[in-house]
């Protein structure tokens, strides 16, 4: 029996990364999410799965939510990606969506947390009063195994109507 | 519509205490500061793979290492047999027979199951440690697999540990009352073939895993993990390690959740321990998703064979007799504590006091089972509403009427069950009137008519549960008399620092059930200061000498547990606190009072110290007293009053308190396809006195979700050849956000009389979801030929099966009358 493993190879990348552009050599197998994770040591972006099904990677990629568990970070070359750390301000103010989901206890353990905030982030930018429905269908790449979803939902439909219910 | 809405509460509080301040944990987790263990790095550490089983049950041949460990980049590999050297096998809960189990933190000789550790790969990337892993060579040679509990009681069945004689881990008949009488007194006798109740777990989103280093200067581990039961993994991991506990140090900080899903990682921790003292390199090791799925904490399967019940003719219950058969898996990793632990709800909220269970245990190739949210309360509770339901339908009565006859009424608490629990305090009656309100149930019939008209088959269910907290451990001598486990404890400290700084630590292990905030409300209101000034510590530390045997976040007990060693070390400091500035006023302690960060004199508001100044004092500018001044550092142990359990009669008080939920809801179901939407939910909760209500109402919610999920999706389901089909989260279905059914919630505050702050642990829930669907289903299907329900879970192919052969499933029910 023979078993392949993966080549050996890397290949220089250059990413813009929360405004900051980042130039790396990476091997050629590297998840975006091991590249932000392990490489960057932005862990704010988490990993809950192996099949690309529960959205705790989620981050924004020229402002597409993107699962980055699914992309290789070669993929990411020459993009644009945001991730949660890229939400709040530097002085630390937070995003509205941030506040709301402090507001609502849209979150118990918080690890789902920085996937629903940029697929959330993804929604609002694109449609900036989203009912309930458009929420719920936006976020529906998104696993929380917390809250049930209903705090969640809650705070993103408050964003849209100007702040929390 | 997902409208809230949480009737008020009942009780006033103090300042803080009682009111849903901002969760303390949530600014760094919404910015991603969050620090998980895998957000940890040291300079070299090496990543760990399992190489894990393709087979349900083979003898282990030869192990190839060669391949792997010449593949640049790996650090080393460890294997069954140097496991077998290197440890000793980990203790065992079980008496004999479960008891001769030799369980290994890796395959020794044999595998079990489909996903049992084999070998541990290490390299130097977590891309080539998996790569690594798959260049392992291992010779299986196959052998019958057994994956039904009831098939592998048979004499027949292939046998998992031949060192226990057969399949057998537990047995024992558990009776109380006199169940012949009952049934010689009862009017009807309802029996119930069989009752199934599935298997799944509530899968946190963040998998197992640690980062372990060790230091061999002093042969400590320190092993930074999300273990959510420290105290139980340190008893485990020590005597296995052939180390001291003082020896392993058990760090968490924020976990992604656990559910009782991350008690038992104790195998897998001693695999990192052995690597990082072998490679002499920290070792980092994260669980992948299918290997949490094939391998961690499965939820008890049970069945419940041959049930009786005994009926009066106004419905008035008199008792059962059951015989129940509970699936361990291939190793009893907590087991058989499930094996006992239903008995803190043996009757459920019912006043039946002739009772009796026959549990039987198997080991199955299967993963092994551990605690799961509601940990085999909710199979209990399942099985009594279950009754319920079957009897109501039966016999002609209202599922709300023959509840409300049968319940344990208010003006009976604290009630003493057959079996010496004791129901601290509740009004179930009320409870359920307000679930009906908040479900609708006054226009149901309308509904159901309208419908109908839709080619909709509308069903009302309700789920009654008790979410016992606060485990005496003394009941573990009910499975093995041989165990030195009884009572329970937990620990905190707070102090005040030189700047004034409140500064709390707990034993406790939370995975979002907001410890810091709610600790901090409780130290406020004691030493009169504000939420904002108490700083809570983050997680476990065993260096922090703030834990204890017991410590732990697990079986609903932090507000009872956690809070009341909170609450008795915040009141040590207040008292000195107090003594401290009498001694500087040279007045009695009694004239000083404590609020607003300030310690002064009654009715003297200029003799007024803050609290930086006592601080200051004590640990920097202590010179010129005559007495020792107070330390301001105040450390408390809780311990619940609990006796050991009389092991004879199998009587005692397990648990301490019983928070109550009574769940309503409401389904519909396509007829052609069996399809359930739950189109309205209703979840009341009393858990005492609350200290956060929206946290308290957070947790009903999540609780409310993974019931949904199990009886409708989710579920570890195996072919015969011991294949998981459902390994991942793309075939095992989670509820997703489009899934959820509009949910009210409300609240009653039933103050438990025995716990310091009239609080009751909650969070699990019982299950109330999966019951009261179960119980919407078969309302249902009254008109389609009034089939059963008899299995928990009940995805669209079963109800398909129960429109399509209603007859099927009653054929398993009988009545007898007189
Ligand atoms: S980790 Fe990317 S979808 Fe689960
Ligand atoms: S808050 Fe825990 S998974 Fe969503």
């Amino acid at each position: 029996m023979t078993v392949s493993t993966t080549p050996a190879t890397s290949r220089a990348i250059s990413v813009e990364i929360n405004g900051d552009t980042v130039e790396r050599e990476v091997p050629a197998s590297r998840l975006l999410v091991h590249f932000l994770r392990d490489d960057l040591d932005l862990t704010g972006t988490h990993v809950g799965c192996d099949t690309g099904s529960c959205g705790a990677c989620t981050v924004l990629v020229d402002g597409l939510a993107v699962k980055s568990c699914s992309i290789l970070a070669v993929q990411a070359d020459g993009a644009s990606v945001r991730t949660v750390e890229g939400l709040a301000s530097d002085d630390g103010e937070l995003t509205a969506l941030q506040q709301s989901f402090k507001d609502c206890h849209a979150l118990q353990c918080g690890y789902c947390t920085p996937g629903m905030l940029m697929s959330a982030t993804a929604l609002l930018e694109r449609n900036p009063h989203p009912s309930e429905a458009d929420v719920k269908l936006a976020l529906q790449g998104n696993i929380c195994r917390c809250t049930g979803y209903w705090n969640i939902i809650e705070a993103v439909v408050a964003v849209g109507q100007g702040g929390a219910a | 519509m997902t409208a809230v809405e949480t009737e008020a509460g009942t009780r006033q509080h103090g300042a803080a205490m009682g009111v849903s301040v901002p969760r303390k944990e949530d600014n760094r987790l919404v910015q991603g500061q969050g620090v998980f263990f895998d957000d940890i790095k040291r300079h070299g550490m090496g990543y760990l793979h399992f190489v894990r089983s393709p087979y349900a049950h083979a003898r282990i041949g030869g192990i190839d290492l060669t391949a792997a460990l010449e593949l640049p980049g790996v650090l080393g590999t460890l294997t069954g047999d140097e496991v077998a050297l290197l440890t000793d096998p980990f203790f065992q809960i079980a008496a004999p027979p479960g008891g001769h189990v030799r369980d290994y933190a890796l395959a020794v000789g044999k595998v079990r199951y489909i996903g049992e550790a084999v070998v541990a790969v290490v390299a130097d990337t977590r891309e080539r440690a998996r790569d690594a892993a798959e260049l392992v060579m291992v010779d299986y040679e196959p052998l019958a697999v057994v994956v039904d509990a009831r098939e592998a009681l048979r004499e027949s069945a292939p046998v998992l540990h031949e060192e226990c004689g057969g399949n057998l881990s537990y047995s024992d008949v558990w009776e109380w009352g006199d169940v012949d009488a009952a049934f010689a007194e009862a009017d009807h006798v309802v029996s119930i073939a069989e009752l199934h109740f599935d298997r799944f777990n509530s899968t946190p989103h963040e998998c197992s895993g640690a980062l372990v280093e060790y230091n061999r200067g002093t042969a400590q581990w320190t092993v930074y993990t999300n273990n959510q039961f420290p105290g139980f993994a340190a008893i485990m991991m020590g005597p296995a390690l052939r180390a001291g506990l003082d020896k392993l140090r058990l760090v968490t900080q924020d976990i992604g959740g656990g559910f009782g899903n991350k008690i038992t990682t104790h195998p897998q921790l001693v695999v990192c321990c052995l690597l990082a003292r072998k490679l002499k390199r920290a070792i980092q090791w994260t669980e992948w998703r299918t290997d949490f799925h094939q391998s961690m904490s499965h939820g008890n399967e049970r069945w419940f064979q041959d049930t009786e019940v005994a009926v009066k003719a106004d419905g008035t219950l008199l008792g059962f007799r059951t015989k129940a058969i509970d699936d361990a898996g291939a190793f009893l990793r907590y087991e058989p504590l499930g094996g006992v632990i239903w008995s803190q709800v043996a009757g459920g909220l019912y006043r039946w006091r002739n009772l009796r269970l026959e549990f039987t245990q198997a080991m199955t190739n299967k993963a092994p089972v551990s605690p799961n949210r509601g940990y085999s309360r909710m199979q209990q509770l399942w099985f009594t509403e279950r009754v319920i339901d079957i009897v109501a339908q039966q016999l002609g009565f209202d599922p709300v009427e023959i509840r409300k006859l049968n319940y344990v009424q208010p003006e009976e608490m604290p009630y003493e069950t057959p079996n010496g629990c004791v129901y601290d305090s509740g009004d179930y009656p009320r409870m359920l009137d307000l679930a009906l309100e908040l479900i609708g149930y006054e226009t149901i019939e309308e509904r159901r008519a309208e419908a109908a008209a839709r080619g909709k088959l509308l069903g009302l269910g309700i789920g009654s549960t008790l979410d016992s907290g606060t485990n005496n451990f003394g009941q573990s001598q009910l499975v093995n008399p041989a165990l030195q486990f009884s009572g329970n404890n937990e620990v905190a400290t707070v102090k005040l620092d030189i700047f004034g700084e409140v500064v709390v630590t707990l034993g406790t292990t939370p995975q979002g059930q907001g410890h810091e905030t709610t600790a901090a409300q409780v130290v406020a209101d004691s030493i009169g200061c504000d939420v904002d000034m108490v700083n809570v510590r983050v997680g476990h530390d065993s260096y922090w000498n703030s834990h204890a045997g017991f410590s732990g976040t697990y079986a609903s007990q932090f507000a009872v547990t956690g809070l009341g060693a909170v609450k008795g070390a915040a009141d040590l400091l207040a008292g000195e606190m107090r003594q401290l500035a009498a001694m500087v006023f040279h007045c009695s302690p009694g004239d000083i009072e404590l609020g607003g960060g300030f310690a002064r004199i009654i009715g003297n508001p200029d003799a007024a110290l803050p609290f930086m100044a006592l601080g200051a004092i004590v640990n920097a500018n202590n010179a010129g007293f005559l007495e020792d001044p107070p330390t301001l550092n105040c450390r408390f142990v809780y311990r619940p009053q609990f006796d050991v359990p009389d092991l004879e009669r199998k009587f005692g008080n397990l648990t301490l308190t019983y928070a109550t939920q009574i769940h309503a809801c409401v389904v519909e179901i396509d007829r052609e396809t069996g399809v359930t939407e739950v189109v309205d939910y209703a979840a009341v909760e009393d858990c005492g006195v609350r200290i956060n209500p929206r946290i308290v109402e957070g947790q009903v919610m999540g609780a409310t979700a993974h019931a949904i999920g199990a009886a409708l999706w989710e579920t570890f389901a195996y072919d015969e050849d011991g294949n998981l089909l459902t390994p991942n989260f793309y075939d095992y279905h989670v509820p997703h956000a489009l899934d959820m059914p509009p949910l009210r919630t409300g609240a009653l505050e039933s103050p438990s009389p025995f716990t310091p702050l009239g609080t009751k642990g909650m969070g699990e829930g019982g299950g109330g979801g999966i019951h009261c669907i179960c119980a919407a289903i078969q309302d249902a299907l009254r008109v389609v030929g009034a089939p059963v329900v008899t299995d928990s879970h009940n995805p669209y192919h079963r109800v398909w099966e129960l429109i399509r052969h209603p007859e099927r499933s009653r054929q398993s029910v009988e009545v007898r009358s007189r």
